[in-house]
């Protein structure tokens, strides 16, 4: 046969259309099926429940996944979202309905920050519903849209509805803030973002995994603070009237002793007045996501900025307190 | 007859007005003029999203937010803008190249009906929150873009039909291309939608391969074959090798086909896939050298005609950003810079470079190159004028905003800065990205009243510019 390609219509377009699909199969779905019959869903997870799965869908029809990526890659900087994404992280992925594919959750930009593991770096359900209802009231230069049509706002809430604590800046002229159950869902779907350890009951030691490298100058507090408490607490430590309390002045992070501020960093905070004022919000502990280290030096940066100047610690007084345990040394009222 | 006018050159009016089949040029001008609609309203979406960063609380209604208008925007722009713009110019290249007339102007009549209906109904479906699944260009749900399938499938069976009964012996080179951007697009779409395996991780296997050949094997293979058709016809002389586009054409097909996985460099994906794409990447410099070399060579020693002509400035800007931002492609894939650039506004710069430097270029100048010829009626040239020098001058101001403020979000995040900081950093440069659209966007309203005023007569007398040239030819 005269390779004439030139002039012979079935040759060429036969090569054309049968070699892409033989190309298609060596680079496309040869690859996908591999890729899946080799992984499976990691021991430590769970399937998303029934909400969590509706609040995915939520997330796609949103278009969340074009400005927050699902994919830590093994490189320092993605080092704050958690440990490096493995495929078995994306193995429960199915389609989700008869209409709509895999979510593609990986996503390709970063306009805000990956959400693999925002479970674990903002776990406080009011935060979330907070920054959905309107971005601006919890991280001043956001450009997030905000999404009030997953809310509505009432005059009297029924029992048991989610009334979210928008500051008066941004709260409507009358009535209450109210999670629609698509909010809801979505927000189940975001606090189910948490990677599981690689190992079963192998949780990699905080400590260990984020220690400063050899002769470095250890963490700097400013940047832990940035990463993990300024969508709270605020950069100008002043928190958020009515949902998150201030840092500025506040008895316990002033204090000579730094038990009670260390100990609210490590285990966290709930349902206690904090200067005779609540808070709907929940302090989420962090002795599981940050090290010693990285406690001690965003204390320090607590103690240290926006007018207050406490004594500083070291990793070791974190490390006696996280020893002390949960139980032990929480001095608020 | 010449007016004065102190600010601007005289172009040449057109030479020729193609004695052409009243039914064909109706049906190149529909597929053009539903292109220039979409085009509109595709970048009027676009114009508003860019927008939104400057000011994120401007819409607030559900189906003017971001998140489900930003695949409007894609959507509108390549399935409807170009692709259609791309098929109308195609509809005329395939049956003159082959000196046939086309095998069914009916089929491709319904075509445009299947493609239209396809792309509104996906923009329906994406504004009410209907998506797909989020991944790239495969925002359209299954009955959405089997619809927009079915069109092309009849198309390549319309092309095909038409190749196989040409009166020229041999097959010329831009049919290669077109025919075989219709094939590649159709396996594409079916590899995209098949269910089997893409559960899991698999479907980001298929999500890199479908959203680079999305580009790769519809758009660049489409836009290069009309290229060696109208390049050559509007210098008035041969393409400069034609073996070099026969070489562009087959490392186009393999090296393209390798290189989707790219997009999830640093990703779980496996890492030798990662390599292979990174590896093609490089060799995807062949065809892009190949190609450019041939139509710049072919441009050589016709600076003048070029720059008489309002049709061929187009060509050259294409040729060149297809050049510039091809190479940048390849650059972006290496993992040093991938690490810098990835997930950030470069690859915003990047995709907006490829598509509409090159692709969109090469349509327009397609567009001006043929419309006049065959309907009789010449565009006003100040528009044409303008509608050039702003789609340029726009699309480097958003190119170069968003190069420089990606390159110091990817810096800011080497750094460990904390994240907003990389936020608040953009600000400038999405001022710049929204001035530089506002910029394309104008253009887009001057070329559709370009495109209003180079509409087909009635098939009486030619237009008052065609008789002129006539009578002074005479």
């Amino acid at each position: 046969m005269r390779l004439d390609f030139h002039k012979n219509h079935r040759l060429l377009f036969g090569v054309i259309f049968f070699g892409f699909i033989g190309l298609s199969l060596i680079i496309a779905i040869g690859p996908a099926i591999w890729v899946n019959d080799n992984n499976t869903p990691l021991p430590t997870s769970q399937p998303l429940t029934a909400q969590e799965q509706a609040g995915l869908g939520v997330y796609v029809g949103e278009g969340c996944l074009y400005c927050h990526t699902q994919q830590v890659r093994p490189l320092p900087e993605d080092s704050p979202y958690g440990r490096p994404s493995v495929p078995g992280d994306y193995a429960r992925l199915r389609w989700l309905d008869v209409w709509r594919e895999p979510p593609m959750i990986l996503g390709t930009e970063r306009t805000g920050p990956d959400l693999s593991n925002v479970a674990n770096r903002q776990p406080s359900a009011t935060w979330q519903y907070l920054h959905l209802y309107q971005p601006r009231s919890v991280v001043p230069g956001s450009v997030m849209p905000s999404f009030p049509w997953l809310f509505t706002v009432e005059a009297n809430p029924a029992p048991g509805a989610v009334i979210v604590p928008v500051p008066a800046q941004y709260a409507p002229a009358a009535g209450k803030v109210v999670a629609t159950p698509r909010a809801q869902a979505l927000v189940a779907y975001l606090l189910s973002l948490k990677q599981p350890p690689l190992t079963a009951g192998g949780a990699t030691a905080p400590a260990a995994a984020a220690a400063p490298a050899a002769g470095g100058a250890g963490p700097d507090g400013a940047a832990v603070y940035g990463n993990y408490c300024v969508s709270c607490h605020q950069n100008n430590g002043e928190g958020l009237k009515g949902a998150f309390p201030p840092l500025k002045g506040d008895p316990v992070v002033t204090a000579q002793d730094p038990t009670t501020h260390i100990h609210t960093v490590l285990f966290g905070l709930q349902g206690k007045k904090i200067n005779g004022a609540e808070y709907a919000a929940v302090m989420p502990p962090w002795s599981a996501t940050l090290s010693d280290a990285q406690i001690a030096a965003v204390v320090n940066h607590e103690r240290t900025s926006w007018g207050n100047s406490a004594p500083t610690v070291t990793a070791a007084d974190v490390a006696a307190v996280r020893k002390q345990g949960a139980d032990a040394g929480d001095d608020h009222e | 007859m010449t007016t004065q006018r102190p600010l601007t050159v005289q172009k040449t009016r057109i030479d020729e007005l193609i004695d052409a089949d009243h039914s064909l040029t109706r049906l190149v001008y529909a597929y053009i003029a539903c292109a220039a609609i979409w085009l509109v309203f595709g970048t009027l979406v676009g114009e508003y999203l860019g927008l939104k960063f400057v000011w994120p609380d401007f819409g607030v209604e559900p189906w003017l937010s971001f998140g489900r208008l930003r695949p409007v925007h894609t959507n509108v722009v390549l399935w409807g803008w170009a692709s259609l713009g791309m098929i109308g110019l195609a509809l005329w290249v395939v049956p003159r190249t082959c000196q046939r007339a086309l095998h069914s102007t009916r089929l491709a009549w319904i075509s445009l009906l299947l493609l239209n209906a396809a792309v509104l109904a996906g923009v329906i479906c994406l504004a009410s929150g209907v998506n797909n699944g989020g991944g790239e260009y495969r925002e359209f749900i299954w009955p959405v873009m089997g619809t927009f399938a079915l069109g092309i499938i009849l198309l390549a069976y319309n092309v095909y039909r038409t190749i196989a009964a040409r009166a020229t012996e041999e097959i010329y080179i831009s049919n290669w291309y077109i025919l075989g951007a219709l094939l590649w697009t159709i396996v594409l779409v079916v590899v995209g939608y098949l269910p089997w395996y893409q559960n899991g991780l698999g479907d980001t296997v298929i999500q890199g391969y479908y959203m680079h050949m999305g580009v790769g094997m519809w758009f660049t293979p489409m836009v290069l074959g009309l290229t060696y058709y109208f390049l050559p016809k509007l210098l008035n002389k041969p393409i400069y090798s034609y073996s070099l586009g026969v070489l562009a054409f087959w490392t186009q097909m393999v090296f393209y086909s390798m290189i989707g996985a790219h997009h999830f460099v640093f990703s779980p994906i496996p890492w030798w896939l990662q390599t292979v794409a990174i590896v093609f990447s490089v060799g995807m410099l062949v065809p892009v050298v190949a190609g450019t070399g041939n139509f710049l060579l072919t441009m050589r020693g016709s600076w003048s005609t070029i720059a008489r002509s309002y049709s061929l400035p187009f060509i050259l800007g294409g040729v060149l950003f297809y050049f510039f931002a091809s190479t940048q492609g390849t650059f972006e894939a290496f993992r040093s810079l991938n690490r810098v650039w990835h997930f950030t506004n470069f690859t915003v710069a990047h995709a907006h470079l490829t598509v509409y430097g090159f692709v969109v270029f090469l349509i327009w100048g397609g567009v001006y190159g043929l419309l006049p010829r065959i309907t009789g009626r010449e565009p006003p040239q100040l528009a044409v004028g303008a509608h050039f020098w702003l789609a340029l001058v726009g699309v480097l101001v958003y190119g170069f905003a968003l190069m420089i403020g990606g390159t110091l979000q990817g810096q800011s995040w080497i750094a460990q800065a904390p994240f907003i900081d990389s936020v608040t950093l953009m600000a400038p440069y999405w001022t710049g990205r929204a001035v530089g659209g506002t910029l394309m966007f104008l253009s887009h309203l001057i070329f559709a009243y370009n495109v209003w005023k180079m509409r087909p007569g009635e098939a009486t007398a030619p237009s008052p510019a065609v008789a002129a040239f006539q009578a002074e030819a005479a």
